[in-house]
This record gives C-alpha cells, structure tokens and sequence, in this order.
C-alpha cells in the first residue's frame, strides 16, 4: 500500500527541522533503514516554511489568493514523504523512526487512495 | 420427543453453536474474504439457517463444521454474483483455504480468533472502537447490544463499528498476530481492551446500575479465549485470574437494597469459591513462568483478599508490598493511592494519610472521587470529624454513580451524627 507521511510540528522549534550538515542530511539513516526493510521510497521532502505559502480559493466568481497556511495553527506540516510498504504496521513503524518523529514531531500517516 | 421438544431442543444446541462458534467462524471468513461485513453477515445467515433446519433435520454431529460450511458457501455464492474482479481473486482465496480451519498447535499456526482479536485491538484504532469491534465479531454482541451496554444510541455505535471497519479496510491495518518485534506492545492492548471491558461491567463508568454482569461475562469469556490461544504469555493468564478473582465477589458487593457494601464489610461466604479456586490455580500457573507483569500483580493482590476468610485476617503488607511492585510497571496515582490504602491498613491510618496528602498535593488524581473518600476515611478512623465531613462532602460531588454517592451520603452522616 502507498501512505503519505506528514511531518508535522513547530516551525519555530529548530530541533524538529531535519537539517543535516552538508556530509549526510539527517533523513539519510532513516532512508537506507526504510531500503533495509522493503519500504520503497517514492519520493520527499522537506517543505519550506509557512512564511512562504500561499492560500488559494476559488469561489466560483474569482480566485481568492491569501498570504500563510491552511490553517493558522501552531504546528504545520514541516514536509512530507511517500512511501510504499506492505501494510499499516509498516508505515507506522516507518514513522516512528523519522528524524522528525525521533526529534518529537508528530508524524500523521494517511493512506493514499488507490487509483482505479 | 414432542415436535415441540425437538424446537427447543435445536434452538438450546444453535444457541450453544452460537456461544462455541460464532467468533471462530467469523474470524475464518474474514481471513479467507477479506471482508468484514460479508463475514459477519454470512455467519449471520448460517445461523439462521441452522434454526431453521435443526428443528426440522436434527443436530448435526459436528454443528461447528456444519455451520462453518455453510457460512462459507454462503460467501461462495455472494461473491459468485458479484461481477468484479477483485470479488473474483477474493473466490479463488475463498476456494484455495482448506476446508478445516488451522488451530493453534504443534503447526505454530495461529488460530484465526487471535488475527482477530489482535486486529480489533490495533492502535490506529479507537479505544472505544476496540471495545466494540472486539464484541460485534467475537464475542456475537449485536450492534443493539453493544450500544445499550455503553449507553449510546444504536445509530451512534453502528457508525463507530461501520467506520472502524473501513478503517481496518482502507488504511491497510494487518489481518494477523503481530510478528515477534511487536508481539509485547500489542498483546498489552488486547489485554487493556479486555480489562476495559471487564471494569466497564464490574464498574459502570455511568448510570444508574453499579454493574453490569453481561460485560464482566463476556470479558472473561474472551479471557479465557486468549489465555488458551496465548498459552505461554503469563500476562494473558494473570488477567483471566485477575478477572475471576473479582468476579468472584460480585454477589457480595451489592447488599439487599442495591448498595455497595465495601470490601472489609463484605459477606465473604457469598464469594464464589469456584471462580476464586480456578482465579488462584491460573495466577500460580502464570507466577510459575516468572515474567511478572501488572495484571498478575493485581490477581495477586485480588488472590490476598480472597484467600482472608474475614477482613481482620487480610496480609496487607504483603498488599502494600505488590502495590509497590505494580507502580513499577504502572506508574499511576491510582496504583499509589491503592498503596496508601494498604499501608494505612498494615501501619495505622496516619501512615497512609501522609501518602494521601501527598497525592493530593501532587494534584494527578483531582477530580477522582476515590482521593476524597480515601482521605475522609483514614480521617474518620482518626477520629478526625469535622475534616472528614469536608473530605466526604467533597468525594459527593466527583462520585460518577448513584450507588455509590449512597455510600458516601451514608458515611458522611455517621461522622456528622
């Protein structure tokens, strides 16, 4: 099955942030732990922050374009990854074991649903 | 036999099918469909087609395989009609499985009521959707059943089992026995879901009724389930003991009027000598694998009691003692709060009001009744009166049922009189 990871936590709280030093990015252990396990890494990434996003609605008569995120709540979604693994159990444990879960971020698993 | 007799006699032997093999067959259709609710309601169906043919042919010799048979062909032909081709990968599971269903044995492999069990206990799930599940598919509680026994309308619980369902289905949760790294923490669910139920029985959390001896059963019914298909987890042992140990004094803990009698002024020749023996035998089998854990602490501490023919004779230093043990495992102030109960008992109530004092100061416990009731005791005992009505006063108004507010109003005119 394919699930998306969201990372999600404190901008503010620098620790969260997976930056590594220029040698090996943080999330490198994790990836070669996930290949280890048969967790296919689909694809990743860090997202930059909340500073920089953008809303946009569209009301039906006019696009309606807003500074900041989705919802103005203290933590956001830091990056996100896509993985594909066997089962729940497997995506669980491959979110306990995220730089982000391990630097106390909260890792929100959803399935992705399937394409018919 | 009258015509008459034969009905009955067919409805006694379904509903004994029912109690035997309902969570087994269940458990086989959803490893072999995939589907939940085509299992259930295939399962469904072959019981009502074993009421209506019993009467007329006679019990089959083996009812479990005859209903477990037409269960099956009943999903059979449901997915036969079905066009899809997924339906038609899930018939060629359906046909593939061997007729008989595998037991836990000398095979190591796990008997389909333990996938079950283990993923109606998962933690992507509800607390309350555990409970539920666990009872809808293995236990037979009716969703009407389940929602009287939690005080819920039906339409509320049909939606939390419906949407507990497709959870398991589309977030992709495990039809299995955990493997061996997660073995420990999910066996620890189970038992808590189990627990719960039992307390929720043994001590509704609302209502009118202290106890609900319909849940309590079902609990250790599914106790005793676990604890023979996890034969070699003492954990799964101790709480069927520590279940039993309980139940055991139920008749007892009601007096005539519907009141709770506590423990020390219990008739202790009501308890149930019968659950009380097999409580003891099962948590001496469990102590015997030395891997000690909360739930055989607490049968132990269940077994102090039963074993005191009167409240006088009761070891609690040794009770103190496994408290203390316990909240190494557990680190509640529930757990200390019991423990200061058992060294007041052991070293005189000014020692467990020290401990009571520091829980309250500690400020973990506020807002449950027991930590007033507790103070008020020790307080009356010490003949300390006027503090005592302050501190009864007080357990009133955080009490969460009317039998229990009884008591308490009861005890709070003695110190006031």
């Amino acid at each position: 099955m394919r699930y998306m990871l969201l990372m999600c936590g404190e901008e503010a709280a620098p620790q969260i942030a997976p930056h590594g030093d220029e040698a090996e990015p943080c999330w490198m252990p994790w990836a070669r732990e996930m290949q280890a396990r048969g967790v296919l890494l689909v694809e990743g990434s860090q997202l930059q922050p909340t500073s920089t996003a953008t809303t946009v609605r569209n009301s039906g008569h006019e696009v309606l374009v807003a500074d900041g995120p989705f919802a103005e709540t203290k933590e956001q979604i830091l990056g996100y990854d896509v993985i594909e693994c066997a089962d729940l159990d497997e995506a669980i444990y491959a979110a306990s074991r995220h730089p982000v879960a391990l630097a106390g971020g909260v890792v929100e698993v959803r399935p992705v649903l399937a394409s018919v | 036999m009258t015509p008459d007799a034969v009905t009955t006699n067919a409805e006694a032997a379904v509903a004994e099918a029912f109690r035997q093999e309902w969570g087994k067959i269940v458990a086989s259709l959803i490893r072999m469909t995939g589907d939940w609710d085509l299992a259930e309601e295939c399962t469904q169906d072959a019981f009502a087609a074993a009421l209506a043919k019993w009467g007329s042919d006679g019990v089959p010799d083996r009812p479990g395989a005859w209903l477990t048979t037409t269960a099956r062909n009943r999903a059979l032909d449901r997915l036969r009609r079905s066009k899809t081709e997924a339906l038609k990968l899930q018939e060629v599971a359906v046909l593939s499985v061997p007729e008989e269903p595998a037991a836990w044995g000398d095979s190591g492999v796990p008997d389909d009521r333990l996938r079950l069990m283990f993923t109606c206990c998962h933690p992507a799930l509800t607390l309350e959707a555990r409970v539920a599940l666990t009872l809808r598919t293995l236990a037979g509680l009716t969703t009407g059943e389940i929602a009287r026994a939690f005080l819920v309308p039906e339409g509320t619980m049909a939606k939390r089992l419906t949407r507990a369902k497709h959870k398991i289905r589309d977030a992709g949760i495990p039809y299995r026995v955990p493997p061996a790294h997660l073995l420990p923490e999910r066996t620890t669910g189970v038992l808590a879901v189990l627990y719960l139920l039992f307390n929720e029985g043994y001590s509704a959390s609302a209502g009118g009724d202290l106890m609900r001896p319909d849940l309590t059963g079902e609990a250790i019914r599914l106790g005793r389930l676990l604890a023979g298909l996890m034969p070699d987890e003492p954990e799964a042992t101790g709480l069927l003991a520590l279940m039993l140990l309980q139940d055991a004094r139920s008749a007892a803990r009601l007096d005539a009027h519907g009141e709770l009698v506590s423990l020390e002024d219990q008739d202790r020749s009501r308890w149930d000598p019968a659950k009380v023996a097999e409580g003891i035998r099962l948590l001496e089998a469990a102590l015997r694998r030395q891997r000690a854990g909360p739930y055989q602490l607490q049968a132990a501490i269940a077994a102090c009691h039963a074993e005191a023919s009167q409240a006088g004779d009761t070891d609690w230093a040794q009770i103190a003692l496994l408290y203390g043990e316990l909240r190494r495992f557990v680190p509640s102030p529930v757990v200390d709060l019991n423990r200061a109960v058992a060294v007041a008992m052991a070293e005189g109530p000014e020692a467990g009001l020290a401990l009571v004092d520091e829980l309250a100061a500690d400020g973990g416990l506020s807002g449950y009744y027991l930590l007033p009731a507790t103070r008020a005791d020790l307080l009356r005992r010490l003949n300390r009166g006027p503090e005592a009505v302050e501190s009864y006063r007080a357990a009133l108004k955080l009490a969460p049922t009317e039998p229990e507010r009884r008591y308490l109003a009861k005890r709070l005119a003695e110190v006031s009189g």
